[in-house]
This record gives C-alpha cells, structure tokens and sequence, in this order.
C-alpha cells in the first residue's frame, strides 16, 4: 500500500512539452486510471512516476517521501507493460519466482512467496508446467503473478490488456479489479479504454495534450463532464453538442434550441452573447411525436440491447441510444424529448462548463 | 459478377484443425463479418480465399470460377491486415499508388492519380497526400492502408481485423466510414474480427465461428434474436445474455426438453419485491456510465441485467423479476422453440 503524490509535474523532451504541469493523488489502496488518447502525456506521467523518465520540473512522493531523484530499481514499484513477457524456456514457478531469484532471495523464502502468490492468483495447479502450453488467460495470469511477488508498494500498469480479445478483456478487467482489491495494492493503469476505466477505476484523471482535464470517480466524470473534451471521450457514442447563439443569466432554466424551448438545470452564471453547445447525452434524448424540436433521422445502428439511431436538427446532428425494438425508418421527422435535469451547456469557444444546478451537488475536480 | 464462394473446405496445422467442412457463400456486394474469438479459424478463412493458404480439401470459388489451385495475385483479391504496413519512405501518395505500380497490372499514370484522389476522398485523406506515411497519426496510417486496398477494384476485399490496433473512438469513426464506403462504392466484403459491435453495425450479415465451425449465419438482427446455439447467443449482447437452469424460472411455459432458459437483459423487469414472480436479490450495481450492470442472485445463479437509471437499486434489496421473451436451450445447447421443436433448419 502506498500513497503516490504528484505535484506540477511537467517533462519536455526537446522542445516538445509531453506533460504540462499535472498534479494529482493516488490515494492508499486506490485504483486510479489515466485515461486520454495516444500522445495525452499518460505513459509519460506514468514512467515518470515509476523513476523510468525524470521530471523537468515537479515532485513525486511516495508516502510522503520525496522520490522524483530516485532511480526506478530504489522506488518499490512494480511496473507491468503488456502482459504476456514471459520465459518461454522456463516453468510456471521460474516466471513466477524470476524477480526473487534475481535479487537473491534465498531459496525457502522464493518457493512460499511463490507459492503465496500462485494461490492468489489460482494458478498454484500449474506451477510446474511450461509456459508455452497455457492458455491466454493463464500467462496473463502468469505474467501478473512475476508482478505481484515482490509484493512491492503500488504498481503500475501500461496497457496491460490492450493486445487481447474485447471478451476476453472484459473478463480480465474483473480478475485485475478483484486481485487488487485481495492484495490491498494501490494500483496506477493507464488506458485508452473509457470502458476498462470505467469498469475497474476508483478515480480516473482524463489528460488531454500533457494537461488534466478532469479527475474524479467514473460516474462523476460520466454525468458531470467539466469539458466539452471530456465529454466528448467519454461515453460510445460520446455526449451530444447542439450548438446555439444567446446571451445567458444566471437562474435561467430553459434555452431556445432552434427557436424551441428546452428545460436545463438553473444556470448560475450570466454570460454574455456568444456560442455555446448545449450537452446530452444518447440515452437521454428519445423519441416524442409531441416535441416541437425536429429532425430527421439519417441513419439506425441495431446493437442488439439497443439501437443508436442519428438525427439531423437545425442546431446539429444527435444520437439517440433507444430499445432495438422501436421502429425507425430513416428519412423519417421525429420529435426529440431531451431529459432536463441530465443537460450540460458548454462555453463553445473555451469548452469549458457553465455552473448549474447540475453541477452543484457533485464534488469539485 | 464478384461472388465469393467456399466449398466444404478444411485445412489443419499438424492436429489442430483450424477450419472445419466450411461452406460460405459471400454474394456480390454484400458486407459479411465472421465473428469469434482468437482461434476460431477466421483468419485462416481468409488467407485460403487470399490463396496464401491451400486448404485439405474443398474448393475455392471466386466470380464463379474454381481459384482453389492458383497463386494469390491470380485471385483478383486484395488483403488488409490488422497492423498497417505502409512503406515509411513513401509518401501517402506513392503508398497509395504503389499497388497500380505493380508490373503484373499496368495502369497509366493518369488513371492511378484519378483514382488515388477519388479513394483519398473517400478516406478524408486528401490533404494528406504528399505527407510521408510516417507523420500520420494511428487513424490516418490505417485509412491509408485500407485505401492501398481500395485503389485496386478487386472481385472481393479481405479484411483482417483492420481497426483493432486504434484507438476506441477512431475506431467507431473508421467504422461508419467502412460501412458508408462499402454502401457507396457496392463492394463485396469479407471482414473478420472478435469485436461484436463491429460485427452488429458493419454487417450484412454474420458468420459465427468457433473451433474452425460455422455455427450460424445471419443477418445481426437474426444472430441476435433468433440464436441457434446457447453458444452465439452468448457471443452477441451487452451484458452477456443470462443462461439459467430452466427449473430456476418456475413457470409452467418451459418447454420439456429445456434444460437451459436464456434472458436477456431487456427482457428482465425488476420491480419492487412485493410483485409476483421469482425473488431475486441485488448482489452489487456496477455504474458503467451509461449503463448501470445489476448483478442479481437468483438462488444460486449469477445475473446480470441493466438497471433504469431512475430506479434506485442497491445490495441487499429484494426484487421481484419479470421475464419476457425467453430462449430456451436442450441438453445439447441447441435452440428449441416454445412449442418444443427445434427452432431452426
């Protein structure tokens, strides 16, 4: 267990700014995600918090110690790349019991953590077996177990699962999620994955271009999205934009959508006259022959569960997620019911969310 | 005419039979996706229709002529593999040309630019043309690579998992883009991939393999409905759909020879655990975003459904469960109606 701190932290490599001043806290015994898209800055934060890379500027602490100097062997992390790098001339037990044997552990001592750590991952009927011969999930497994044994402080992951099957994925997002928690470990894992963060994160932080955009608990980023970036990455399909031009007051509660009214949560800001980009997500917009904002649908995706049917309004294009078995005709005008207290309204320009009532209840970033 | 046909054909590695007795036939303009997991045989299917495998034993036929003996440029197919391999010297441009280039298939340099420009449309590449493939980004490079396919007109395109080293969101984007170029363009497609959502949005229809078998082919609203084997029934669906033992549901409508009911999740009602029907209890609410899982105990079993965001569920309570349109599996798997017959061919 460990609690890893990580404050202004900022890396150039030449001229180019990898990360730009990120702060945030792993708390002890927490599962934390950095998500965000190739070229973020994740993998460099995340090297960096495993003494791979040093900051150009910034501290890292390790319970409370300062280890930004430190090398990565002094740091007690143990890092897992993609899994699946195992010794192919060795057995379950030798994988497994490898990083012991380097250190020169002595040999009772490597044979019960070994032992330990196989049970834990229940894999311990294996341990004399090749490793040529198992299956995926078991050298995952294998390569997890050669992570674990050192017991160390926190670890962190890179992609670990970004090679495999998207069913298989899923199943090993449970293991990882239910291994941590039996271990007690505070684990740091990157993806690109908005559905493995999701599935497995205490707290997520989204980076975007070497800067935190938002960090806080899954749902909290899902419905209270700060950015129109966030908003966008998170959610398949992403979060709705209708675009409008208006000048805002602070306690309004409807804004004019291709001249319709719509019902938001109670503004608290007042803004001038500009763009904004009022924010919904698929399964809160559905279908109401009543609805006087129109638009046409263009195209159904059948998903099985659901539908995501695109319709084109005055003020944009908007994908509705509805059961698979409400019948859609593309070329088709629909009603569109938005729900009311689920909208976020967006600064078009910065992308930056206006404060609502929305807003109010859910803890800061 | 560009029909793509397999006949009884099979092929092994040593023991291992990665294609089974396969019969498919991929009519023109059609967009068919086999689906399953890794070792199922898909990419096999498609290195035997490439020619870069030959099988044991059946035939091969493309646009109605046998190809199952000629070499793989003799096929009038093209190939996109799953990594994107694009010649780094060469611009976008070049890479894009460099397939009309070759010496077996002479075309003029006027054409090659007619149609580079026309694919590179298509793609959204355009104004990427004289960049060197190395300065794209992941999205790009492999627009270009399904582009270096696309400059050919070949009788049938094979593609082999081409999106799963993106990125999720460039991923949904390269997927409609498939889907709309293949729709514009009318070509015939045979797509392999693990990703059931590919397959549900891309496809005509789907071919779901397993251990080298065909086990059902179908339109996706057909595979998903209509299911022939527990087994793809449990390959399409999000949550995976629950497979219970048939005496859990208690109800007098279970066809005899079931021995397996399969409920998906939105045809199970949760309600307050005063209603009638079966008592199950709430084990723990997985928040996904926009799906909230359910993870229920029924007796026993292990379900998981998904939970209307405005009905406040927690651990611990009591439901009652309401089932709609459930399926039901034998003693072997297979699908039986209500009635009891098989429920397919």
């Amino acid at each position: 267990m460990a609690e890893i701190k990580v404050e202004a932290v900022a890396k150039t490599f030449g001229t180019f700014a990898a990360v730009k001043g990120v702060t945030f806290t792993v708390d002890h015994g927490s599962f934390f995600v950095i998500l965000g898209p190739s070229g973020c800055g994740k993998t460099t934060t995340l090297r960096m918090i495993a003494g791979l890379e040093l900051p150009s500027s910034g501290r890292i602490l390790l319970d409370g110690e300062d280890v930004t100097a430190l090398r990565a062997s002094a740091r007690d992390i143990a890092f897992v790349f993609q899994l699946f790098a195992l010794y192919p001339h060795m057995n379950v037990r030798e994988n497994i019991g490898f990083p012991l044997r380097c250190q020169n552990y002595p040999r009772a001592e490597i044979r019960r953590s070994v032992e330990e750590t196989a049970r834990l991952l229940r894999i311990d009927h294996l341990l004399e077996r090749r490793v040529g011969g198992l299956s995926g999930g078991d050298r995952q497994r294998v390569a997890l177990g050669r992570a674990i044994v050192r017991r160390p402080k926190a670890f962190l992951m890179d992609e670990p699962l970004g090679a495999l099957d998207s069913e298989f994925r899923r199943l090993m997002c449970g293991e990882l999620r239910e291994l941590h928690d039996r271990i007690d470990a505070t684990t740091v894992y990157i993806t690109h994955d908005q559905l493995e963060a999701m599935a497995m994160a205490d707290r997520i932080v989204i980076m975007n271009q070497g800067r935190v955009e938002q960090i806080g608990a899954p749902q909290e980023i899902y419905d209270r999205p700060r950015t129109m970036f966030v908003a966008d990455f998170i959610g398949a399909p992403p979060m709705n934009f209708l675009g409008v031009q208006a000048s805002l007051q602070r306690g309004d509660r409807s804004i004019r959508i291709d001249g319709v009214p719509i019902e938001m949560p109670e503004l608290f800001e007042d803004r001038a006259e500009g763009r904004f980009a009022l924010g919904v997500r698929p399964e809160n917009v559905s279908f109401a022959d009543a609805s006087p904002l129109r638009g046409r649908v263009i195209g159904a995706e059948y998903l099985g569960t659901t539908q995501i049917v695109t319709v084109i309004t005055g003020s944009g294009q908007v994908k509705a997620r509805l059961p698979s078995n409400k019948a859609v005709q593309v070329g088709e005008t629909v009603g569109l019911a938005l729900r009311s207290d689920r909208l976020s309204l967006f600064d078009a320009i910065s992308g930056q969310v206006l404060h609502s009532s929305l807003y109010e209840g859910g803890s800061r970033g | 005419m560009a029909e793509v046909a397999l006949v009884d054909v099979s092929k092994s590695y040593g023991a291992v039979e990665a294609v089974r007795g396969l019969s498919l036939s991929i009519a023109d303009g059609e967009f068919l996706v086999l689906l399953g997991p890794t070792g199922a045989g898909k990419t096999t299917t498609l290195r035997l229709i490439a020619g870069l495998e030959r099988p044991d034993r059946g035939n091969v036929v493309i646009g109605g002529r046998v190809v199952t003996n000629e070499a793989p440029a003799e096929r009038d197919v093209a190939f996109v593999f799953q990594q994107y391999s694009l010649y780094p010297h060469l611009t976008v441009y070049d890479n894009l040309a460099f397939p009309l280039r070759s010496p077996a298939r002479r075309v003029n340099e006027n054409a090659v630019r007619r149609r580079i420009h026309q694919v590179a449309e298509l793609l959204h590449i355009e104004h990427k043309l004289d960049n060197r493939a190395t300065a794209l980004s992941g999205g790009e490079m492999q627009r270009v690579a399904i582009g270096r396919a696309l400059v050919r007109e070949p009788a049938v395109y094979l593609m082999d998992e081409p999106l799963s080293s993106l990125d999720a969101k460039l991923r949904a984007g390269l997927r409609l883009e498939l889907k709309r170029i293949q729709r514009e363009l009318g070509t015939t497609i045979l797509y392999v991939t693990h990703d059931q959502t590919e397959a549900m949005t891309m496809a005509d229809r789907i071919g779901v393999m397993n251990e080298g078998i065909l086990i059902q082919l179908g339109t996706p609203r057909e595979i998903y409905e209509r299911p022939d084997t527990a087994y793809v029934a449990s390959r399409l669906g999000t949550p995976t759909i629950n497979l219970i033992p048939s005496e859990l549901l208690g109800c007098d409508a279970v066809p005899p020879q079931a021995r397996t009911v399969g409920l998906r999740t939105e045809h199970i009602r949760i309600s307050s655990g005063d209603r009638p029907g079966p008592l199950a209890q709430v084990h723990w609410v997985e928040h996904l975003g926009d799906q909230n899982h359910v993870h229920l105990k029924l007796a026993t079993h292990s379900l998981v459904t998904l939970a209307d965001p405005v009905q406040q569920l927690k651990a611990g309570d009591q439901v009652s469960l309401e089932f709609a349109e459930p399926l039901y599996f034998d003693q072997a798997g297979n699908r039986i109606d209500a009635d009891g017959s098989r429920g397919h061919a």
